[in-house]
């Protein structure tokens, strides 16, 4: 089996964000970015799933961040990591268009990517990719098992209810989690991964447009927000005046 | 003519929360509102009144992500619709996005507003977890994916007798349901807590969750959490609180080192009273609760707990 992982560099919102002098985007100057944490529950999920001789390919667009991620996955275990040059991750339909040139002829069985991204205004990428391609698709998937080309999958819905879905291969999954918390790679295996592997390169195109036009961005107006208290004390006086104690 | 179309989300037979609170969306856009709904939910359609046309996309009454979407699509074809609304939800991703991509139309995801004049629509979307509001523009069909809160669902509520008619997309099987699965009743129901206390990845580890618990005895609260801590194997399910978790409404909700992304607000925004607790003093939490407190939480908890005790 060939499974190939989707991932997408995002910022990371531990970090202060600020919007730019633009006003219509984040001020990335010395912004922490960091891996997509659903991509990373698709790349745990396809390590966990593939046996000896399958094929985990991790696949990222050319940009800040590329070979940290694709090093990283191979450090993580997945075969191979492939940088596709001339595209854009600027936008989903600039990634889905960069992804379905370098997917196409690649038989590839599975093809495993994040659920979201904190930043896809233009649609999540999964399903926009899978429809490019032609490909069935299942988002918000949380369990996975594969046997004699079909996947079957569990999409969560809300209230703790999941649907149980077959899903025919080659097939594009959305992923929100993985079995088991994705696996850590110590820095000296990365290290030493970026020391002796090839990334492989392909050129890519991203020509799609979005279609919408951002023009603002602003922090959110607070629906008055919350009374922010100085200390415990007052926190105990309010609890108290809840009845609480 | 061109109006606001809802894909309407159904599970279990009924309409889903998000269904009405898109009605009532529309109908504040206004114009002609075309509802359309999948499986044997035509049968409901007198409970969409708000809308004044209800089509019949075909397709079984359990949803399906492929044949969903490809009666969707013909549905928008049948009837021209400049603005299509769907919900931003798991069902949702799976409708909006190949419609968008099929029909070659622009697609604004995590829209909390949407205003229109018919030809020219304005999206508000809660992007970066809840930390930016961005707006964005586009012209002619396009579709907006709607976050829950967006509307108001009790207004859009509304029984009458919308005229319907009926559509079919292609018969694909590619993607096939199989069974819905229910999640283990956990030896608490958060639904039904008064006081919650929810603690999220900033507790740092499972061994930590230890003070919580002991607060929660304190002050008699139920321990519920969001998402990552659930998939952590930390927690288990039904302590989850967010989309994709339980909707609780307690007393007291006393969130505990969670940002507040869309997904968790979602689960826990009507609660009566919110306490946030949380060193970044920019988490979108504190847009939700009504106190907070821009601290560690470990220190407050423990002062807490010397204090209450
Ligand atoms: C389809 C879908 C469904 C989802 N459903 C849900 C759902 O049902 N429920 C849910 O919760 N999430 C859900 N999510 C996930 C959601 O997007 C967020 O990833 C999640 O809510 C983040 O959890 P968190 O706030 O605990 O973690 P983080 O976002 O990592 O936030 C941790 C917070 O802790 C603070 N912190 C760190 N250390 C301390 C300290 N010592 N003291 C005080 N504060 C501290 C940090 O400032 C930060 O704000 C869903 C996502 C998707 C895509």
């Amino acid at each position: 089996m060939k499974i190939a992982v989707l991932l997408k560099w995002v910022p990371d919102l531990v970090e202060e964000l600020e919007v730019d002098d633009d006003g219509i985007g984040i001020d990335t100057d010395d912004l922490k970015f960091k891996l997509n944490e659903f991509d990373d529950h698709a790349l745990e999920e396809a390590l966990q799933i593939a046996n000896d001789g399958d094929e985990v390919v991790a696949i990222a667009i050319d940009g800040d961040g590329t070979e940290k991620m694709l090093y990283t996955a191979i450090a993580k275990g997945a075969s191979s990591g492939i940088r596709l040059t001339g595209g854009s991750n600027s936008n989903t339909a600039n990634l889905a268009a960069g992804f379905a040139t370098a997917l196409d002829g690649g038989n590839y069985d599975l093809i495993l990517t994040g659920v979201q991204s904190v930043d896809d205004l233009d649609g999540q990428l999964g399903p926009i990719l899978a429809a490019n391609m032609g490909l069935p698709c299942v988002s918000v998937v949380s369990s996975l098992n594969v046997s004699g080309g079909v996947a079957t999958v569990t999409k969560e819905y809300s209230g703790g209810i999941v649907a149980e879905f077959e899903v025919d291969l080659p097939a594009v999954l959305g992923i929100q989690a993985a079995r088991e918390t994705p696996r850590y790679a110590p820095v000296s295996k990365i290290r030493q991964v970026q020391q002796s592997t090839d990334l492989a390169e392909k050129s890519v195109s991203g020509s799609s447009t979005s279609g919408t036009i951002i023009t603002a961005m602003s922090e959110p107006e607070t629906g008055g927000g919350a009374k922010m208290l100085d200390d415990v004390e007052d926190l105990i006086e309010i609890l108290k005046g809840l009845g609480v104690s | 003519m061109a109006g606001i179309m809802v894909i309407c989300e159904h599970l279990a037979g009924e309409f889903s929360d998000i269904t009405f609170e898109m009605l009532d969306v529309a109908n504040k856009i206004g114009g002609d509102i075309t509802a359309v709904t999948f499986g044997s939910m035509k049968e409901k359609s007198g409970e969409l009144g708000i809308a004044n046309n209800v089509i019949d996309a075909g397709g079984d009454t359990e949803y399906n992500p492929e044949s969903y979407a490809s009666g969707a699509k013909a549905a928008v074809e049948s009837n021209s619709p400049s603005i299509i609304l769907v919900a931003s939800t798991s069902m949702g991703y799976d409708i909006g996005n190949p419609l968008a991509v099929n029909l070659g139309i622009p697609l604004a995801s995590y829209c909390t507003g949407v205003s229109s004049d018919g030809t020219n629509h304005e999206f508000t979307s809660s992007l970066y977890g809840g930390k930016m509001s961005v707006t964005s523009t586009a012209a002619g069909p396009a579709i907006a994916l709607m976050l829950a809160g967006a509307g108001d669902a009790d207004a859009g509520r509304v029984s009458g007798s919308p005229s319907l008619s009926q559509v079919s997309g292609e018969s694909l099987d590619r993607v096939r349901f199989k069974q819905l699965i229910e999640p283990d009743a956990g030896d608490v129901d958060i639904t039904q807590s008064e006081i919650i206390i929810a603690i999220g990845r900033g507790i740092g580890g499972k061994d930590d969750i230890e003070i919580a618990e002991e607060l929660a005895e304190v002050i008699d609260a139920d321990i519920a959490c969001s998402r990552p801590l659930v998939d952590a194997g930390w927690l288990p399910k039904s302590r989850q609180v967010g989309k994709s978790g339980m909707k609780v409404k307690p007393k007291l909700y006393i969130a505990l080192g969670i940002s507040g992304a869309p997904e968790h607000i979602e689960g826990m925004k009507d609660s009566t009273t919110i306490i946030a607790i949380n060193s970044d003093e920019n988490a979108p939490i504190f847009d939700v609760a009504h106190y907070g407190m821009a601290e560690d939480l470990f220190d407050v908890v423990e002062e807490l707990i010397d204090e209450l005790e």
